[in-house]
């Protein structure tokens, strides 16, 4: 399977990574090649396997219901860019 | 002009009511300082592992079984890509093509008392993102402040089948999913806190057309009656574009409720654009027999079961059956009074009569009502042995809710015990009588089947001049043979 320019921009884009243009080429023949990998395998028979979810063969755990984490707000904001009243601050976003 | 068909979709987000989030051992109480519910996990920091909640899974197992959903023995969790500032990790953790609910209906009652079967596709389990706040100015020009204490609550996300046809039969269905999820006590159903969350999915098309038109999404809608609101605007909007020729664009919609109006809020990306793939943090759960036979022997009586024992068990109509079964909390406090006064009638009454009247008028909730449920059955209790006649109890009631005290109490203090000491109440009769000789003799002329009216009168007299005290039967029965004596 080839992937176009276009689908090298857009699968950046929703990953948000810059692709710089000199890069796209590359990207576009090394990402080809591994959907082509992908591609080899897809042409096994696999009618009767059942799709794997996780490599080992465990099942989840789980952990009783108690809220015993304490609040470390300020250890964890002395590492955060920006903060005030509490919140972390980011470049406004708005929809 | 062709004729329109509206067709609904429903996404339910129910928060679910663990103490505990969904992978993080934080706190999912609601109202606290910003961020001091949010630990490592629900902050996206590297090297952390998620932990499934037991809980959560529990409360998707009893959802499973209150709409007779088929579930999912092994469900898997994935990751849904995607960027916001207030989903640290890059993605939500969610389930997409192995969601623990599969395939279930529930029934609605349409205004016109049909029942309807609207379909869910399918339930998941996912976490709950952070809030964003834009509008803060002093956090600074240009920044927007970030608040990670509901990243990480736990989420049921209920799917509906395209099954409603007009904003009503949408909110009828939310009502139900709520009455619900409320019910098995899996969501404590604050739409204000935004506990239960409705998107709506809305198209129209020619009314026989079998495919479906373009879908607006519509957020942002944390009420029902906004709900009916937002779909019926929508509606509006989207016949008007077609028939100027116009064609409707799939996309995300916000509802604007101060301007009853939906607005673009974005492209709604397709759904491979998120990239879901298995989470490999999180092992594929599976369900054991035994396990989900015991949460199911724990569940309580669901409400449309509820309400069919109701009119069974106490005989209520099914009008009193619906309303007293609207929410679980009120169809206990119905039946403890019931029980406990040993009248369900009686009960039935007073619970939709002064109870809802008081309540409303004082803008209460029933779980905080200054009367509980033993307390009024007490009051009933003291109708029923004729302590007090059923209007005096409406005084002690008042009472009662103004903090006065039991009723017992109150009828004590304010002597409103019932006169049945026969002495007293000759006394009374006689009194009536040589006062209103008039009505006595009208009495006396009339024609038997009109008596049983005019007694009305001097029944009344007594209960003025005993300040309505005394038993209005016996008193009654007094009326009755000392009139008849000499006519």
């Amino acid at each position: 399977m080839r992937l176009t320019h276009d689908d090298v921009e857009k699968i950046a884009n929703l990953a948000q990574l810059t692709a710089q243009p000199q890069e796209i080429e590359s990207l576009q023949r090394d990402l080809s090649n591994i959907l082509d990998l992908v591609g080899e395998m897809d042409k096994v028979d696999t009618t009767d396997v059942a799709p794997m979810a996780h490599p080992l063969s465990m099942r989840q755990r789980l952990r009783v219901d108690a809220a015993t984490e304490k609040d470390q707000r300020d250890s964890y904001q002395r590492i955060a860019p920006d903060t005030a009243k509490g919140l972390y601050l980011v470049p406004k976003v708005v929809e | 002009m062709p004729q329109w068909e509206t067709v609904i979709g429903l996404e339910i987000h129910t928060q679910l009511a663990t103490e505990s989030k969904i992978f993080s051992a934080s706190s999912t109480q609601f109202g606290a300082e910003p961020n001091t519910q949010a630990s490592l996990v629900d902050l996206g920091m590297p090297g952390v592992l998620p932990v499934l909640n037991k809980r959560a899974v529990e409360m998707a197992v009893r959802f499973a079984r209150a709409i007779d959903a088929e579930l999912a023995p092994y469900s898997v969790f994935a990751r849904k890509n995607y960027f916001y500032p207030d989903l640290p990790k890059g993605y939500q953790i969610s389930q997409y093509e192995l969601p623990i609910v599969g395939q279930g209906e529930v029934e609605v009652v349409l205004d016109d008392g049909a029942i309807k079967k609207i379909g869910v596709t399918r339930a998941h389990l996912e976490e709950d993102a952070g809030k964003s706040l834009h509008e803060d100015t002093q956090l600074g020009g240009g920044m927007s402040g970030i608040d990670l204490n509901r990243a990480g609550t736990p989420l049921l996300e209920i799917v509906s089948e395209p099954d409603m046809r007009s904003a009503k039969e949408a909110v009828t269905y939310a009502r139900k999913i709520h009455q619900i999820v409320t019910y098995i006590g899996i969501c404590d159903g604050n739409m204000q806190e935004g506990s239960f969350r409705c998107d709506a999915n809305v198209s129209v098309r020619p009314l026989g057309q079998k495919k479906l038109g373009t879908r607006a999404e519509l957020k942002n809608i944390n009420s029902f009656r906004f709900l009916e609101k937002a779909i019926n605007y929508e509606i509006e909007r989207q016949i008007d574009l077609i028939e100027d020729g116009g064609a409707v664009v799939q996309e995300t919609r916000l509802y604007d409720a101060d301007k009853d109006e939906t607005r673009s809020m974005r492209s709604k990306e397709e759904a491979n654009d998120y990239r879901y793939f298995p989470d490999p943090d999180l092992l594929p759960v599976e369900l054991s027999d035994v396990w989900v036979d015991d949460i199911i022997a724990s569940m309580p009586e669901l409400p449309d079961a509820r309400r069919s024992r109701f009119q069974t068990q106490y005989g209520l109509s099914a009008y009193d059956a619906d309303i007293l079964t609207a929410s679980r909390i009120q169809a206990d406090y119905f039946e403890m009074v019931a029980d406990q006064c040993g009248d369900a009638k009686l009960a039935a009454n007073w619970v939709m009569g002064e109870l809802a009247a008081a309540l409303n008028k004082a803008s209460l909730e029933i779980k905080d009502a200054p009367v509980d449920a033993q307390a009024l059955a007490r009051l009933l209790s003291r109708i029923k042995d004729n302590t007090i006649s059923g209007k005096l109890a409406k005084q002690v009631f008042e009472a009662m809710w103004a903090g006065e005290g039991g009723a017992d109490e109150v009828i004590e203090s304010k002597g409103l015990k019932q006169v049945t000491d026969a002495g007293a109440l000759e006394g009374w009769v006689n009194e009536v009588m040589v006062a209103n000789p008039e009505q006595v003799e009208n009495y006396r002329q009339a024609e038997p089947e009109k008596r049983a009216k005019m007694i009305g009168f001097f029944v009344g007299q007594v209960m003025k001049r005993s300040k309505g005290k005394a038993n209005p039967q016996q008193v009654n029965a007094l009326f009755r043979s000392r009139l008849e004596e000499a006519s």
